[in-house]
């Protein structure tokens, strides 16, 4: 019998990290990668100190001693978990950088212009400073809105046939087309569109109308993809409580399937506008470019905002800089679009949503 | 209203798959019948042929005939939404229509039909409907909230005051209480007492206390092995499948020997 007892250990309990040790480590392992990077520049073995360099090396420096250090004290699965969160993490900050330097980017070097002149002056016979993309901000909306016209039906009502009615070999075969569709490059789109435009009103034709004909092309794969997924969701007991009330199959998909996948269906529209807003090439190609405002579709080409930005750059004039800063601010317009149409699409979405409460 | 249901060798079928074999039975007029027997003996999918859910299912087809006052349900050019309109179901897991309200929920089989109705008359059927729910005192002042909102039980009974909304002869029931506590239990077998009145009805049930307390007659399916049809072993008034039963199976389901 000894004197002293040790209270016996609970079994289910093992070590843990303090919360903030492995922020600690972080802090350890980048100061000690910069000063080993450091001490190597001193000794002239590398040029400089390089941030990037010491960005690597830290990180690597971080998960080999969490590594070893939670094993030691928290046993292997813990040691497992803080790796493998620090590689993700990696991975994420990864994946941010680019976006994030992107918008920077964007964002500074487009508002030099971003001014009142740029939304409602044209180009047409602006030399030099000044100038605007109304033209091209009017020629987008104007391509994109009808490309939307054509393809949310042509879509909605494809996948409304695939989740609803297709059965058998001709189902199969659409939806084996629409992930054809899905991965057609967009030169190729706007070729078939110049094409098709160019039997009817010869070779030559620019309009907007035949980009907005490409667009659709792009867009209807994209529509008819993300609205199945969301027709799909809808329960089944759903159709079967319609059925049962003896409502015929296209009422219950009209009045109960619809309204129950409207926000999602909404949402995947609104992405599938947002993806076809920012098209350059097919846009080249059929509705070539111009410094003068064209609201008239069926004549005459028509600008829009990614061909300007490209046109801007391609045809700088002498005074370079102005058509770089035009450039820019017609990047941030269309970016600040996409976010437009994006938050809209969240907002539709919540007000849409089936409501659940007491 | 209410309506005699006659079913004569009815062979059900999932592509190829015999699902039930050989069904022969008859229901009468206001009178609860209840269809009991194992797991995947059949009974949900024979339930589901009576207003021809069953077909629903891709691939899914009937052979034999089911009778409804003397008309043949599967017979040529029968309309399946005109046979539903008669015989309303009400299934296992509670499904108010997430998008619409209580008052909207019950008021579904009018208005997804784009019938016109006047307000007043809502008001009444919505009102009547409910109450034959025993659901209005509970929802009356909330009607215009969603119906998703309410409780497992409430919703259960919301779905059966939109099936009697729309008038049906006969209402299937597809193992009505099984997602439901005992007391939401009590409720719905109290108001399947009450619809008896005025219509026919059939539940599929895996409780045999619920099959004996409520039923006038029951029918007993089993299933031979896995990847066998099921069958109707036997078809008798519930006093006598619980206490006398014919069949050696019966007693030994009934009597907990099995199942």
């Amino acid at each position: 019998m000894t004197a002293i007892q040790t209270a016996p250990a609970n079994p289910l309990a093992h070590g843990r990290l303090h919360r903030r040790t492995p922020w600690m480590v972080l802090g350890l392992s980048f100061a000690v990668a910069a000063g080993v990077l450091s001490l190597l520049a001193a000794a002239g073995t590398i040029g400089s100190l390089n941030l990037i360099a010491v960005a690597v090396l830290g990180t690597v420096f971080y998960i080999v001693s969490i590594g070893v250090l939670s094993s030691q004290v928290e046993g292997r699965r813990q040691a497992t978990d803080r790796i493998v969160t620090a590689v993700v993490t990696t991975a994420f900050v990864l994946a941010v950088i680019p976006l994030v330097s992107l918008v920077f980017t964007v964002v500074a070097n487009g508002l030099a212009r971003f001014d009142v002149q740029f939304f409602t002056f044209s180009m047409r016979n602006v030399v030099g400073e000044g100038g605007g993309a109304v033209h091209a901000i009017t020629g987008t909306l104007l391509m994109t809105g009808t490309a939307a016209i054509i393809s949310i039906p042509i879509g909605l009502l494809t996948a409304i046939y695939l989740v609803e009615y297709g059965r058998g070999p001709l189902a199969r075969a659409i939806t084996f087309f629409v992930d054809v569709m899905t991965g057609i490059p967009s030169i190729v789109a706007g070729l078939f569109a110049f094409a098709l435009f160019a039997l009817f009103f010869g070779p030559g034709v620019r309009m907007g109308f035949a980009g907005a004909v490409a667009l659709s092309v792009l867009m209807i794969p994209v529509v008819v993809r993300s609205c199945e997924e969301m027709l799909r969701i809808v329960p089944n007991e759903l159709r079967e409580a319609s059925f049962a009330l003896g409502v015929p199959k296209w009422l219950t998909v009209l009045k109960v399937v619809l309204p129950t996948s409207i926000a999602g269906i909404t949402t995947g529209i609104m992405l599938a506008i947002a993806r076809v807003i920012g098209e350059t090439a097919p846009l080249l190609i059929v509705a070539g470019f111009t410094a003068s405002m064209n609201t008239n579709l069926f004549a005459d080409r028509m600008q829009s905002l990614p061909v300007f930005v490209f046109t801007s750059y391609a045809n700088q004039g002498v005074d370079f800089q102005a058509d770089l800063d035009r450039a820019w601010a017609g990047a941030l317009t269309l970016i600040l679009i996409v976010m437009v149409l994006n938050l809209a699409a969240r907002l539709i979405a919540r007000f849409f949503a089936p409501k659940f409460g007491r | 209203m209410s309506k005699r249901i006659e079913v004569n060798d009815l062979n059900v079928y999932y592509g190829k798959f015999k699902a039930v074999e050989d069904v022969t039975l008859t229901i009468e007029p206001r009178s609860v019948t209840a269809f009991i027997g194992p797991s995947g003996c059949g009974k949900s999918t024979f339930i589901r042929t009576l207003n021809r859910m069953h077909e629903v299912i891709p691939g899914a087809y009937v052979e034999g005939e089911v009778l409804v006052d003397g008309n043949n349900l599967y017979g040529p050019g029968v309309d399946p939404v005109l046979v539903r309109r008669q015989v309303g179901m009400v299934f296992q897991r509670p499904n108010p229509f997430p998008t619409m309200s209580i008052r909207d929920n019950v008021l579904a089989g009018v208005t997804l039909n784009n019938r016109r109705i006047s307000k007043s008359d809502a008001d009444d059927l919505v009102e009547k409907s409910l109450q034959g729910a025993n659901l209005w005192n509970e929802v009356k002042d909330r009607l215009d909230r969603p119906g998703s909102g309410l409780s497992g039980g409430q919703q259960q009974r919301l779905c059966i005051a939109r099936a009697i909304a729309v008038e049906p002869e006969v209402i299937l029931m597809d193992e009505p209480c099984s997602a439901l506590d005992p007391i939401s239990t009590l409720a719905i077998e109290d108001l399947i007492e009450e619809l008896k009145q005025d219509y026919t009805i059939v539940i599929v049930t895996h409780n045999m206390q619920q099959a004996s307390r409520v039923s006038d007659k029951t029918a007993f399916f089993n299933i031979a092995g896995t990847g066998m049809p099921g069958k109707l072993i036997e078809y008798d008034d519930t006093s006598v499948i619980f206490s006398n039963p014919s069949v050696k199976a019966t007693e030994d389901y009934v009597s907990g020997k099995f199942g």
